[in-house]
């Protein structure tokens, strides 16, 4: 956890410095229908042999994929962008009625210097969904903090057996080509 | 479409025909009807009842056969559970979990709920989707005999495998197992895992 625990100086690194946090808490299994902000973890994790990856075709299914992984003996990471969270809500239940840990890390759209108009209605429910439905939601505004919210964060997860969402600010997450290629993403 | 006359296995005896080799496969199963013909079999510690989540039975399963290679991993659920997770054959199949076997009990009926019909009851072929999403085995099972010649296939073929098996809408009394969410996880942990996990 070299990575979180110094924190990092540069900008463009807390996707590794997430990486080291999920690697020392023993994530076994990362789940995740893509987001470009996510992009250079998922790449991470795909590189790396101790852990699966597994890509979704919608965000709730990553939330049955960890509960089964949680019975099995092993930790997951749900990633998702912030308009993934709409796609989870009922899956969800199953995490609050059954105290599963749980742990995600989204992604903000729709929140903070947003162009596409059609990220906004979820990007400024997402935190507020997850709550009702029993997540603790940590939002993170600051490249170098990414690293310690993530592992303070899989510490309720996975020590304290709770439900955590690490909502990643857009301020953090691409200004490189907002204009250009990509918009929608 | 299947001829209603065709269908004759009752659903209560396939499960817990299948589940009478179960020896120390893991289980899951999907909400409603599948988890009382699951509970009518037996209650086990080995069985994680999902009262809930529609559509996630098999991915669950999936995250449990991934985490625990070394077993066999059952899902048992509802053709309306399973039309709810479709997306789900493609992202077990692109897995390719030699472990896991899903189940369909497939009454073409939402039975729940009042038995209104499900896509099944239209032609919608489950096993032909799993099929096309990459599934190692996927087949239909109509009669007794097929029934019979889908156990070695459920628990040692190389997975993922379904079997869907239609079956009739005759009604089977309600059998309830434990419903209590974090009881059936910690039990479940507890039987697989060891009293280790809690420390
Ligand atoms: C998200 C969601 N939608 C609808 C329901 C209502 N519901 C409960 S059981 C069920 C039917 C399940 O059908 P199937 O999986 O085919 O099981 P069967 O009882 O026919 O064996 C439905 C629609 C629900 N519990 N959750
Ligand atoms: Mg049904």
């Amino acid at each position: 956890m070299t990575a979180a625990g110094t924190g990092a100086t540069r900008n463009d690194v807390w996707p590794d410095d997430i990486f080291a946090v999920l690697k020392a808490a023993e994530v076994g299994q990362v789940v995740y229908v893509p987001d470009a902000g996510h992009a250079r973890l998922i790449e991470l994790c795909q590189m790396d042999d101790g852990i699966k990856t597994v890509p979704l075709t919608t965000e709730e299914e990553g939330i049955a994929v960890l509960a089964g992984a949680w019975l099995g003996g092993e930790r997951g990471v749900l990633l998702m962008q912030s308009s993934g969270v709409g796609n989870c809500l009922n899956m969800l239940a199953m995490v609050q009625e059954c105290r599963f840990p749980f742990l995600t890390l989204v992604t903000m759209r729709g929140e903070w210097g947003e162009f596409n108009p059609w990220q906004l209605p979820m990007g400024q429910s997402a935190a507020r969904l997850l709550r009702d439905m029993g997540v603790i939601v940590q939002p993170v505004n600051e490249a170098k903090q990414v690293g310690e919210t993530v592992n303070a964060a899989a510490r309720l997860a996975f020590d304290a057996y709770r439900a955590v969402a690490v909502l990643i600010s857009q301020r953090i997450i691409g200004f490189k080509d907002w204009t250009t290629a990509g918009n929608a993403r | 479409m299947t001829d209603e006359k065709e269908i004759t296995l009752d659903r209560r005896r396939v499960v817990a025909r299948i589940l009478r080799e179960r020896g120390d496969a893991l289980l899951v199963t999907g909400l409603g009807s599948t988890t009382w013909d699951a509970a009518a079999a037996g209650d086990h510690d080995h069985n994680f009842y999902v009262w809930g989540a529609m559509g996630g039975a098999t991915l669950l399963g999936l995250g449990l056969a991934l985490a625990q290679p070394q077993r066999r991993v059952l899902v048992v659920t509802g053709d309306g559970e399973m039309l709810m997770g479709l997306g789900g054959l493609a992202t077990i199949a692109v897995q390719h979990p030699r472990n896991l076997s899903v189940i369909v009990i497939d009454n073409e009926s939402y039975a729940e709920t009042g038995m209104q019909a499900t896509h099944t009851r239209h032609g919608v072929d489950l096993a032909g989707m799993g099929a096309a999403a990459g599934f190692a085995q996927s087949i239909t099972v109509l009669k007794d005999g097929e029934l019979e010649r889908s156990l070695p296939i459920i628990y040692q073929s190389a997975g993922p495998v379904l079997v869907v098996i239609k079956v009739t809408t005759t009604a089977a009394p309600t059998v309830l197992p434990p419903r209590d969410g974090t009881y059936i996880k910690n039990r479940f942990r507890q039987a697989v895992l060891g009293s280790e996990v809690f420390k």
